[in-house]
């Protein structure tokens, strides 16, 4: 069995390490072997952060190599394109629509609006998620990182109750109700939502 | 015990825990800080902040030698910090287990320099292990304990940023609870500086059985594959070998240093070319050059610059060029980190500015005070540096100088600069920049907080009496979101004829009891608004241009006025103070 690659990136804050220690915890409930690496040292402060989940039957490295990762989880318009190039030929990248100004150091272009048809041009998937506006109707903004983890589900074979396991292990009580709805607001979003959770 | 995933650093404080580790100290620093807090979570072992990692590494000597099992954790900048009785500490041995945990950080992720500790282990003379995943990391301490009571000698661990914050999959075990070993008395043996002569010989002794050992040592051990391909690799390297040449004949080797010379021999024997994939300097390769082995291609393929990769690696092995970003194509805009909004270091900086003094700056969250829009810090290095640095500049004539430093960095080595400056008569100015928490390594308590690791209450350092306790003779305290008095502080302080000392002293915002606080936020008057931009000043990341106004995002906003202060018209009020409040978007 070959390994799945999955790379989910956004801006500190955003809750780009939670979803990923989700989907790392329901691989390993799952029964596969799995490594999570992360850059995480200036996450509380706005900066951008990047997590790769790597799952199968034997993970060597940490981080997936460029062109092999099979989803790119985007929280954030701008860090979509700024790991667009580690997604392989024809994979998938799930956009959050939201725009997160960073502050101007140096590079002084414009925000780059036209990432989703940039990344449609070099022939990846583009799946458009409105993971915040969803979030915010469900009541909390933060829950933008389970919408779009509730999106991704739709595409692996993880079991749907070791999803449901998953988020009763890690997410504490008074907050799983509102992520289990984010969870399957996100299949619902792209269409095909993993029910029961 | 049910599988767990863990991170590198979780992995290392449960090995150390199963390893009977009773005693455990440190100082943050990233990426070594999670291993303290781990362990703190575990039962019958004592884990602590100690104010640096010198402290940490002679109370960790104490407790060895005392004979309770001692884990000693800092980053590759503490290790130098530490360096005094590292270097010392192999001449008299250890009692009980002793091991040192030192995190590089390749690529300087959350450092200002890229260090190969390596480097250390050998000048010390001290054993060094490095594991390749966080189940191996959990193994391979326990092991590093026994080796160290085997050879009494102190055993370095060394990670780097990718280990200690990779999540695998680790079997966690019992703890195997330790006798406390009784320490005899011998001045020879530990009395150091007068029997040194004595103890020298003795340490190259214990080099050599060392040697031996590494010879024998499983954690060095060789994987067959296609016999014209050798690689000799370590730690997380290893694991990028094993993901683009699955195929090749793989030395890995779990001890660094003192490494396997006959080993190494015979196997570079079997090949024309080996391959030396490591990370940082080519310390493996340097140290095979002295064996005389030369056959090896290392960093002429792998650069010492950075973090290696998969990529990388392919590059080097296979000479598979690495795919380019996408930046040249569209503009992938860098994303620094920045303060947060109502930071008090953000007021502190506002007011430095306005006065255009030369900031010698520190390390800590304050360090982002040298980026756009707030260009108020001129020079930064290390840890306490910014105070010496300071009376530095005013023995060389500059007029107009001021030293900032956190609380926790104060505590850690900026205590004895000041003694020095105000001993030599040096009118150094210095401000403090108290927000009662280490911020940048995510809020450890320290000596300043009144609370220990495990949260317990504890003294608190009263600043101000220790500060005038050294000699200082102007010490003002001042809330840093009062920009118009921190001005006049600063001011006071400079016209001072002595060392003087201005105290900011407000929580970090993040603090949970911050956090939990009402906030009542600002919004921008547009008809009153000048577009004059002092407000951008403040580097706030809740204000941002909206068309041609600034414009606040009420929801980050936590009401500190700074942006307020700033405006020349008062065109920023406070929500409260108007009715009609614009609707904002989210």
């Amino acid at each position: 069995m070959s390994v799945t690659n999955v790379l989910i990136s956004g801006v500190g804050g955003q809750g780009v390490i939670l979803s990923s220690e989700l989907l790392a915890l329901a691989a390993l409930a799952a029964g596969l072997d799995v490594k999570q690496g992360e850059f995480h040292g200036v996450a509380q402060r706005g900066g951008a952060v990047f997590s790769h989940v790597r799952f199968g039957e034997k993970v060597h490295s940490p981080l997936a190599p460029r062109g092999q990762v099979d989803f790119l989880l985007a929280l954030e318009r701008l860090e979509a394109l700024r790991y667009a190039h580690f997604v392989k030929p024809g994979g998938t990248v799930f956009v959050n629509d939201h725009k997160v100004e960073p502050i101007r150091v140096g590079d002084l272009r414009p925000y780059p609006d036209e990432a989703e048809g940039f990344l449609g041009q070099k022939g990846f998937e583009v799946v458009e998620v409105g993971a915040t506006q969803k979030a915010i109707e469900l009541g909390n903004y933060r829950a933008a990182n389970v919408i779009l983890l509730g999106a991704l589900a739709t595409r692996l074979e993880i079991p749907e109750e070791v999803w449901s396991e998953t988020l009763e292990e890690r997410i504490p009580p008074r907050l799983l109700e509102l992520n289990r709805k984010a969870f399957l607001a996100g299949g619902e979003l792209v269409g095909t939502p993993v029910s029961g959770v | 015990m049910a599988r767990k995933l863990m991170s590198g650093n979780e992995a290392i404080a449960q090995g150390a825990w199963e390893a009977g580790v009773s005693f455990a100290a440190g100082y943050p620093g990233t990426p070594s800080t999670e291993v303290l807090e781990s362990l703190a979570r575990y039962d019958r072992v004592d884990a602590h902040w100690s104010t640096n990692e010198k402290v940490a590494f002679d109370e960790g000597m104490g407790a060895a030698l005392g004979g309770v099992r001692t884990l000693v954790t800092m980053k590759h900048v503490g290790l130098n910090v530490a360096a005094d009785p590292f270097m010392v500490f192999p001449y008299a041995g250890t009692n009980a287990g002793f091991v040192v945990l030192v995190a590089d950080d390749p690529g300087m992720y959350s450092s200002q320099n890229e260090q190969d500790s390596r480097y250390f282990a050998k000048m010390g003379k001290v054993p060094l292990l490095e594991a390749s995943d966080a189940a191996e990391a959990r193994e391979l301490i326990k092991f590093a304990f026994d080796l160290s009571e085997e050879f009494s000698s102190p055993v370095m661990f060394r990670t780097t940023t990718r280990l200690a914050h990779t999540r695998g999959l680790v079997d966690p075990g019992d703890r195997t609870d330790r006798e406390r070993k009784t320490f005899q008395r011998d001045a020879q043996q530990y009395a150091i500086p007068v029997y040194a002569r004595l103890r020298r010989p003795e340490l190259e002794a214990k080099l050599d059985t060392l040697r031996e050992f590494a010879e024998a040592f499983e954690g060095n051990f060789i994987e067959e594959g296609d016999p014209t391909v050798g690689v000799v690799t370590h730690g997380i390297p290893y694991q990028y070998v094993k993901e683009v040449a699955p195929d090749a004949t793989v030395f890995r080797l779990g001890m660094l240093y003192p490494l396997p010379e006959k080993k190494l021999r015979e196997f570079c024997a079997r090949f024309d070319t080996v391959y030396v994939v490591e990370e940082s300097e080519g310390f493996i390769q340097q140290e095979m050059a002295a064996f005389g082995i030369l056959n090896v291609v290392g960093k002429e393929r792998f650069s010492n610059i950075g973090e290696l990769s998969s990529d990388l690696v392919a590059q080097g092995l296979n000479g598979i060029p690495v795919p380019d970003d996408f930046n040249q194509e569209v503009a992938v805009l860098p994303r620094p980190p920045k303060m947060c909004a109502g930071c008090p270091h953000s007021g502190a900086f506002s007011a430095l500015r306005k006065l255009k003094v030369l900031v010698t700056g520190d390390i800590g969250c304050y360090t982002l005070g040298c980026l756009p829009p707030l260009s108020a810090i001129d020079t930064t290095f290390c840890m306490g540096a910014s105070i010496g640095n300071a009376t530095g500049f005013k023995m060389a004539g500059e007029e107009k100088v001021v030293a900032v430093i956190g609380d926790s960095t104060f505590l850690h080595s900026g205590l004895p600069s000041l003694m020095s400056a105000v001993y030599n008569r040096v009118p150094t100015t210095m401000i403090l920049l108290d927000n009662s928490t280490t911020g940048m390594t995510g809020h450890q308590e320290h000596p300043g907080t009144g609370q220990t690791l495990q949260e317990a209450p504890s003294p608190s350092v009263d600043f101000e009496a220790l500060i005038r306790s050294i000699g200082v003779e102007h010490v003002t305290v001042i809330d840093p979101w009062e920009l118009k008095d921190l001005r006049v502080a600063v001011k006071e302080a400079l016209a001072h004829p002595g060392p003087a000392v201005v105290i900011t002293r407000r929580a970090c915002v993040l603090l949970p009891e911050e956090k939990a606080k009402d906030r009542i936020p600002f919004w921008v008057d547009e008809e009153a608004c000048i577009q004059c931009d002092y407000c951008m000043e403040s580097g706030c990341p809740a204000l941002i241009m909206k068309g041609e106004y600034p414009w606040i995002r009420d929801w980050e906003c936590i009401g500190c006025a700074i942006c307020a202060q700033l405006c020349p018209v008062d065109a920023i009020l406070r929500v409260e103070e108007t009715a009609g409040v614009p609707a904002g978007e989210a």
